[in-house]
């Protein structure tokens, strides 16, 4: 125990290290509950597997978390996201039900252009209240959270819409080499808005608005138009999730698709290490934390738990990770320690803390 | 002399200031109560308000507790989960054969310790009180299925009674004992906040934390105080559901924490705290319970556009907030 360097120090310090440690002993924990977890098979020329399912499903959590982590930095927060998923898809799922042809590619796309239009619209609308009106994000995105289920439903006129269009529904089940197509989508999101943000200054001045709005825009940084824009994205990514939720069942539910999806991408955001107060953020941190989520729900699904005590586990995770990362914790815990000489078990505790 | 009716025209100015949200609720309810008296013969009767005391009741509990958190700055996520798990344990327990007083302590001492825990939670490890109660949410919920996952009927005599009680006069109308606890409950509350030294430090906290600790104020204790009373009124509220469905059901209350935060900002209470009145919670509530009845009453408008009225109602307070000039941080 004395002889731990401080390269083991910094490794345990890093922000990222609970989340993985938790997302290995989950995995750990399936494999040894069902050995056959971790293969992967070739079937149709397609890859098959428990590993795969996880990355499929997480796709639209990681979309939804991506733009989450842009308006968090920001020091807001886009509670509207699963009312936009729902919104999204069911615009597209109605334009596709009123064609003809379901399966022209043309309607397709103008379906999927329409849904993510109104969405655009819609984050403009919130971006709208938050950087112009100033009213405080968490309210300004409830009114959308609220009444944005309701459009929702306006939408499907309280039905279930069914479509039977193969284009659409490959973006939620088809493949491309060998992988799904939508691990490709989140994918390609991801590398976007990377490259956008930490290619190029925006992802500075994103932090630079959420450290400090005022002092940012004495700089001579149009904080409003950051902020306007992050809301934007954080819809427009919302929108793409919807696409890929309601493709994956090809069908739009105005009430269930994209439910809680809110809660979930702000528990990703927040496991990965990005602070609610906004001012730094980590996309890899986001992914890591959606990831965590949907194996930690697969998981309580592969042991034939129901979905909703589901939420127990998931309550549990996120204390603990939550509670590891606080400062305040933490520093609850180095005051305790540091009486004893050796500060090598600072670091020591809090893996009993972490739920298996 | 001068001073003092200066004074005196100041605090006379600044009064209804304060004010606006709550009197500006108060004409909306009325206005929709006109609307409907004028739309249907049947709404004038007043039993229809007695009806939408009775079916609100228990939101109007919850929403009591949740005025306490927002005044503070805060916000608690976990309520509805709590109302259900709550309904959801005295079910359980009923049918398990325990002694209905005994059912009912151990019933409402579950809301307030887990409001405890997460207070203390937010205060002594300084994590967003959003996540915490998020995680208390996904418990509670949690807990409601790992019970039962289909919904436990009560059979049990003291429910029923209390179900089926009906306090009125000759001419028929009527409420039920829920609503007079609701009515109780919304009294305590509103001393509380206005008459004692708990109620006082709320506002102060809400208003600046900060100043608040620097007057020596125990911003913890109260902290931890209105998450715990929060989780009590959580707790009481699912007692009432669980009164008005005779049942425990693991999916009851979903969403109930929005229609309950949305019900306090119409009410006028300023979401980064610091002001607002219990009685504005209860006007938020009517408001609510008011365009649920209309909605009703048309019979041709669906149930989703009770969603897009309180968005649109929600967007519109905020505004009002916002052009009055109630502080925003």
């Amino acid at each position: 125990m004395s002889n731990r360097t401080a390269g083991d120090r910094a490794l345990t310090r890093h922000r990222l290290f609970w989340p993985v440690v938790v997302l290995v002993v989950l995995l750990a924990a399936n494999t040894a509950y069902r050995p056959s977890f971790l293969s992967v098979q070739m079937r149709d020329g397609h890859l098959y597997g428990s590993l795969i399912d996880i990355l499929r499903l997480s796709a639209p959590l990681i979309l939804v978390a991506l733009g989450m982590t842009l308006v968090i930095a920001t020091g807001g927060i886009d509670l509207s996201v699963g009312s936009l998923c729902a919104i999204s898809g069911a615009i597209a799922c109605l334009y596709i039900s009123r064609q003809p042809d379901q399966n022209s590619l043309g309607g397709v796309l103008t379906a999927l252009a329409l849904g993510l239009g109104v969405a655009l619209v819609l984050g403009a609308w919130n971006g709208v209240l938050v950087a112009v009106i100033g009213i405080q994000p968490i309210i300004a995105t409830l009114i959308l959270m609220v009444a944005g289920r309701g459009l929702a439903q306006l939408i499907t006129e309280g039905q279930i819409l069914t479509i039977n269009s193969d284009p659409y529904k490959a973006i939620g089940v088809g493949h491309l080499l060998t992988l799904p197509l939508a691990i490709f989508v989140a994918l390609a999101a991801a590398l976007l808005i990377a490259a956008v943000t930490r290619r190029t200054a925006l992802g500075l001045i994103i932090e630079s608005v959420g450290g400090n709005a005022q002092a940012s825009r004495l700089a001579g940084i149009r904080s409003a138009r950051i902020t306007f824009l992050v809301y934007v994205i954080s819809a427009a990514c919302a929108a793409v999730a919807g696409f890929m939720i309601t493709a994956n069942v090809s069908s739009a539910d105005g009430n269930a698709a994209g439910l809680w999806v809110e809660l979930d991408a702000i528990l990703a955001v927040v496991i990965g290490g990005t602070s609610l107060a906004g001012g730094r953020f980590s996309l890899s941190g986001t992914i890591l934390g959606a990831l965590l989520i949907q194996t930690l729900t697969t998981t309580v699904y592969a042991m034939n738990i129901s979905p909703q005590t589901s939420l127990l586990f998931k309550a549990v995770v996120v204390i603990a990770v939550c509670l590891i990362q606080a400062p305040g914790f933490r520093a609850r815990f180095a005051r305790r320690r540091a009486p004893a000489s050796a500060p090598a078990p600072v670091t020591e505790q809090p893996k009993e803390q972490v739920p298996a | 002399m001068t001073t003092l009716s200066l004074m005196a025209t100041r605090t006379w100015s600044r009064l209804p200031r304060r004010h606006v949200p709550v009197l500006a609720t108060l004409l909306l309810l009325l206005v929709l109560y006109g609307v409907g008296v004028s739309q249907y013969r049947a709404f004038s009767n007043i039993q229809v308000i007695f009806n939408v005391f009775i079916d609100n009741g228990f939101l109007l509990v919850v929403a009591v507790g949740m005025t306490f958190v927002i005044l503070t700055g805060g916000i608690d996520l976990s309520v509805g989960s709590v109302v259900a798990m709550t309904a959801m344990v005295s079910a359980f327990l009923l049918r398990e054969g325990l002694p209905a007083a005994l059912v009912l302590v151990i019933a409402l001492l579950i809301g307030p310790t887990l409001g405890f825990l997460m207070g203390c939670v937010i205060h002594f490890f300084d994590i967003q009180p959003f996540i915490v109660t998020l995680a208390g949410m996904f418990f509670a919920r949690g807990m409601c299925t790992f019970i039962s996952g289909s919904s436990i009927p009560i059979s049990d005599g003291f429910w029923t009674r209390m179900s089926q009680q009906r306090i009125g006069n000759p001419s028929g109308n009527f409420v039920s004992i829920s609503v007079i606890i609701a009515f109780a409950v919304v009294a305590v509350a509103a001393y509380t906040l206005a008459y004692t030294r708990l109620g006082r430090n709320v506002y102060a906290i809400g208003g600046n934390p900060q100043s608040g600790l620097l007057m020596g104020l125990p911003v913890g204790r109260t902290r931890i105080a209105v998450y715990t009373i929060s989780g009590l009124c959580a707790a009481i509220g699912g007692i009432l559901l669980s009164f008005y469905t005779l049942s425990g059901a693991p999916l009851i209350a979903v969403g109930m924490e929005l229609d309950v935060i949305a019900a306090v900002v119409i009410g006028g209470t300023v979401l980064t705290g610091g002001s607002g009145y219990v009685f504005g919670t209860v006007l938020g509530v009517l408001v609510l319970g008011v365009i649920q009845t209309l909605i009703t009453f048309d019979g041709s408008l669906n149930s989703w556009w009770t969603k897009i009225v309180i968005g649109g109602l929600l967007f519109a307070f905020i505004l009002l907030q916002r052009l009055i000039g109630i502080r925003y941080k």
